[in-house]
Order: C-alpha cells, then structure tokens, then sequence
C-alpha cells in the first residue's frame, strides 16, 4: 500500500501557480492552479511562449485531406456562436480531442478516400474502447483512535497496486486491477441506530463518528473489437453534424475480476483489524470510469492499428493523436500522466521530423 | 483520485441508506416534470398537479425540523429555514410518486398529532412534539427495515432525511454546529481528538 499518485504541487511554482490548500476542490477548477490541469499548468505555459492563440467556441469538424501529397493539410472549424466555417492551415495536426471526439474527428475526416474516415483502413478506428470498471470493494469500521482526528482534507487517498495474475499468480481472469482508498471519521450523515431525535441527536451527530476505511477496485478492462463507438448519420446535433453513438460493455473478463475486486478487498480490511467489512458491487457501466481510451490505437502493423509507434495516424503521418484514443490497452492505473508523456515524446518525434524535412 | 460522482454519492448516503431523490440529486436535480420522470414514476397526473410548498406549510416543517434537530448550545433546524430547503428539493429531485407521498405526508403527520395529544402539531408542547415525532421515527424505520425498492418511501424518513441535509449543509449548521474550514492550508492526519470536539462540515 502507498499513497496515491495526483498531481497536486505541495510548493509554489512557475506561472503563479501556489501551492495545494488541502480544501480537496480539485474537480471544480483549482483557482490556485495547485491541481494540475490544462488551465492551470499548460495553457499559462503555452501563452508565456507567445506563439499561442487560442480560438474558442471552434468544433474542428473535419481534418482536410490532400489526396496528392497523402498528407493533412489542415482543418475545417465550425464557430459555435455564428455557425461560419473557417479553414486553418498547418504542416502538423495534433489531434487531442479526448478519446471519444478525437476518433470522431477522424471518422468525419477524408470520407471520399475511406468511406469509414481518416485512419479507418485498418478497419480498427472507433473500436476497442475500454475505461476502468469499478465501484466494487469493501470498507468496514476500524475500532479505537477515538482521541485522533485529521486537520485539512487531502485530495489524495492510498493505492494498492496491481498484485494479481503477476508473480506466479494466476486467476480465472487475465490481466488484473489496483485498489484506491482512504480512511476518515464518519460524519453526520452516519446511522446512529439507537438515537431517534432532538437534541442529543444533533449534537451527537455534530461530532465525529468512528474511523471507516473502504478501497475500491479499479480495474483493466480487455480491449474487445466489438466494443465501439460510430457516428449515427440518422442523428445530427444542433450544428448539423452526426452523433457519436456508442456500444460497449463490460464482459466475461471484467465480471470475474470484479468477484476479486470485493473478496480481496473484505480479506484485506478484516487482515488489518478492521471489524463490520462489507463488500459491495455497485454495478458499472462503460465510461462511468471517465477513463475512456482505446478507440485510435497504436501498432505496428498499419492492418492492425490506426497509429504508428510515434503516435501518427498511418494513412497521414502529420497528423499525432496523443490521448487517450492513442491507448493500446487500458492497464489498471489512472492514465493521464501517461497521456502527458506520451505527448511529449511524439511532440519530441515531430520536431524532429519537421527539421529533417520528413513532414 | 475520488471522482465527482463518487464525493456526491458519500453524501448521497444518510440513516444508513440512500437518500430519497439522490438519482437526481447526483445528476444535479432535473426538474421532475420530464417525460422519463413521469414514466419512471408511472404517475404523469401528479407531476402536472403538483403543487410546490407554501410559506404556510414551509413555516410548519421548520417547526418539525425544529423538533428533530433543536437549537441546543448551537442553532437548530429553524435557524436555518430547512423548511424553505425541503420545498426546492421536494420540487426539483422528487419522483411525482414521492412528491405525492411528502404533501399527503403533512395531513398524516397533522393526524397522527390529533390521535396520540388531541391537538395539532403546532398547538402541541414541546414535550408532546417529541413524543409524536419519536413514534412516527419508530414507524418509519420499523417500515425502512422490510422495505423492498418497489414499496413506497415513508413520509418521515422525508422529512428527517430534508431536515439533517438541509441543517448540516446550511450556514448555521455548517458554521456553528459543525466546524467549517474553507481554506486549511495544510493537512495532518494525526491530531488530537477530545470528546465534544465538533466534526468538520466538509470532508
């Protein structure tokens, strides 16, 4: 067990950027940018290069196309607030829409070369979507400590690594899942079953209750070729364009990891004193992980795979697609950290390129 | 690592089960009019027909609060206005089914007052009131203990689940009742505890 990864910054940094607070606010947009995010870290970064600009309300609806040269020339902008269309020019594209628009800007890309869109002739784009399944486990009560409590709320909790079907270890399952987890004092929404109400009750609750500790399975879900996403023509959005519709499930694979999930979780707890562990599976569907990934996927073979191994789409090697489409498979850890060095690394490829003129 | 969901869903928790009106609650209560409500609920009459609360019934259920979650050394449900909170929630994340159940559920309580003091609710001491409102907490967590999905929610599990949300998330009771720390610039997982210490309101 050790303490979870995020990428919270516990001194001030570049661009302003002060360090965490411990209000545990991160999902609202940390204003003293200690969380790290595209608006905090980045962007400030990006525009003290001056060679930023940045246009807002944009939908990239397609990349264009050269048939001659086989390479992207640019993009197609719809303006959101005027619904004018704009064409921008680039020798390189970055296609970083997350993983479910990024496939779909492909998809709506050169369809009279592939019918299936830019990057579609592997037969590969839009497919094998994963994310994490989780919200199984366990937690239960841990007894004593009555005289300790906590100061600040840490936006962070304990990880458990991934420990199964590894070391010799083998389950009716491949691959396997980490666990995330924290402890606290229960707090006025707990159950105090022998108090009914008035004042006792109230100042009852307006004090801590008993240490809880609970962890929670996430886990890697198998990249499946049925599990896609496509675009509806029979559905178009307000601006006109095809809907994104999506098919996927969790299968086999993932079900008996989830028994696991909650079993090993209940043995976990109770080993380390914990007393009244309950496991629970509160059921998953895909996507509730936001952790979506898989649908523009790396290879080595252009038959098998939408991208090369610098992350350029095969059938246009000046387009880069760095997140979470890019993912060949879903592993069990968070993965937005392996996004960020991802990009950096194709960024790194492209410079290069560009410079022996191979762009 | 704890994703939005998850934070809203702890909250979403209280009595020892799920909070009536939490599918809306964790998807930021839709208004309950929606077609998918009223077919959830089976009951499009009730949605078209409802009636919000009025300042009348509003100032009675602060009453009630009152009674569950008294001002003691610190402020009660009264103070803050819990019965004005339950009317927005009653109205924007009940199911037409339980809005229903929540509006009869005031004409039950006045009954219930009637048959065990012989007077209404708001004639009634406060002794008399916490007995009436003991029983019917002893009814309704008699009736949580066997009930299945399908069956109807308690009026009074409502109302306590309202007063408790609406108090410990409010001013008074975040600030006074509870301890609200909005910036605490550090953390530290291991500092001293004495009984009496009052919770933190955030967690």
């Amino acid at each position: 067990m050790v303490i979870g990864r995020t990428a919270n910054i516990t001194r001030p940094h570049l661009n302003g950027r002060v360090n965490c607070q411990y209000r545990n606010k991160c999902w609202l947009g940390c204003p003293f940018g200690a969380y790290f995010s595209t608006q905090s870290a980045t962007l400030p970064a990006a525009v003290a290069t001056g060679n930023l600009t940045l246009r807002p309300f944009s939908i990239v609806t397609k990349i264009l196309y050269d048939k001659d040269t086989k390479r992207a020339k640019g993009v197609e902008v719809l303006d959101a607030e005027t619904n004018k269309t704009y064409e921008y020019f680039a020798k390189i594209i970055f296609l970083n829409a997350s993983a479910l628009n990024s496939a779909w800007v492909l998809m709506n890309s050169a369809t009279d070369v592939w019918p299936g869109g830019l990057g579609s002739s592997s037969g590969e784009l839009g497919h094998n979507v994963m994310d994490h399944h989780f919200r199984a486990g366990a937690h239960g009560e841990m007894p004593g400590y009555e005289d300790k409590y906590v100061y600040g709320r840490r936006a962070n909790g304990i990880y458990i690594p991934r420990y199964r079907n590894l070391f010799g270890d083998k389950r009716d399952y491949i691959r396997g899942f980490g666990y995330q987890g924290s402890a606290g004092r229960e707090g006025w929404s707990r159950e105090i079953p022998e108090m009914s109400i008035g004042g006792g009750f109230k100042d009852e609750l307006s004090e801590p209750g008993n240490w809880t500790m609970g962890i929670t399975g996430f886990g890697e879900t198998l990249p499946y070729h049925d599990n896609r996403i496509f675009l509806d023509a029979s559905k178009k959005d307000k601006w006109g364009l095809p809907v994104l519709s999506m098919d996927a499930v969790i299968r086999d694979n993932e079900q008996k990891m989830r028994v696991d999930m909650m079993a090993d979780a209940q043995e976990m707890l109770e080993k380390a004193g914990l007393k009244n562990v309950k496991t629970y599976n509160n059921g998953y569907n895909m996507g509730g992980g936001i952790h979506e990934m898989g649908t523009a996927r790396m290879g080595r073979d252009p038959k098998t795979s939408v991208l090369n191994g610098f992350n350029q789409v095969w059938d246009a090697p000046n387009v880069y697609v760095t997140d979470g489409a890019a993912m060949t498979s879903a592993a069990c850890q968070n993965p937005s950290l392996t996004y960020l060095a991802m990009t950096a690394r194709a960024v790194d490829h492209a410079v290069g390129e560009l410079k022996k003129q191979n762009l | 690592m704890m994703n939005r969901r998850d934070a809203l869903a702890r909250v979403a928790l209280l009595m020892g089960g799920a909070v009536i009106g939490a599918d809306y609650l964790l998807t930021g209560c839709s208004p309950a009019s929606t077609d998918k409500t009223q077919e959830k609920a089976g009951d499009s009459a009730a949605a078209s027909n409802y009636k919000p609360l009025d300042a009348k019934q509003q100032a009675y259920l602060d009453e009630v609060g009152e009674t569950i979650l008294p001002a003691t050394k610190t402020p009660g449900a009264k103070a803050a206005k819990v019965g004005s909170f339950m009317a927005v929630m009653v109205r924007d994340c009940y199911t037409p089914a339980d809005q229903e159940i929540f509006t009869k559920g005031l004409t039950q309580l006045e009954e219930a007052s009637q048959k065990l003091n012989g007077k209404g609710y708001l004639e009634s001491t406060p002794a008399q009131r916490t007995a009436l409102l003991t029983a019917l907490d002893t009814e309704q967590k008699n009736y949580s203990k066997t009930k299945t999905p399908e069956q109807p929610n308690h009026y009074f599990r409502m109302i306590k689940e309202l007063t408790l949300l609406g108090f410990f998330t409010s001013e008074p009771g975040a600030t006074q009742a509870l301890r609200y720390l909005p910036v605490p610039g550090k953390y530290d997982g291991n500092v001293p505890y004495k009984k009496g210490d009052r919770a933190w309101a955030t967690t």
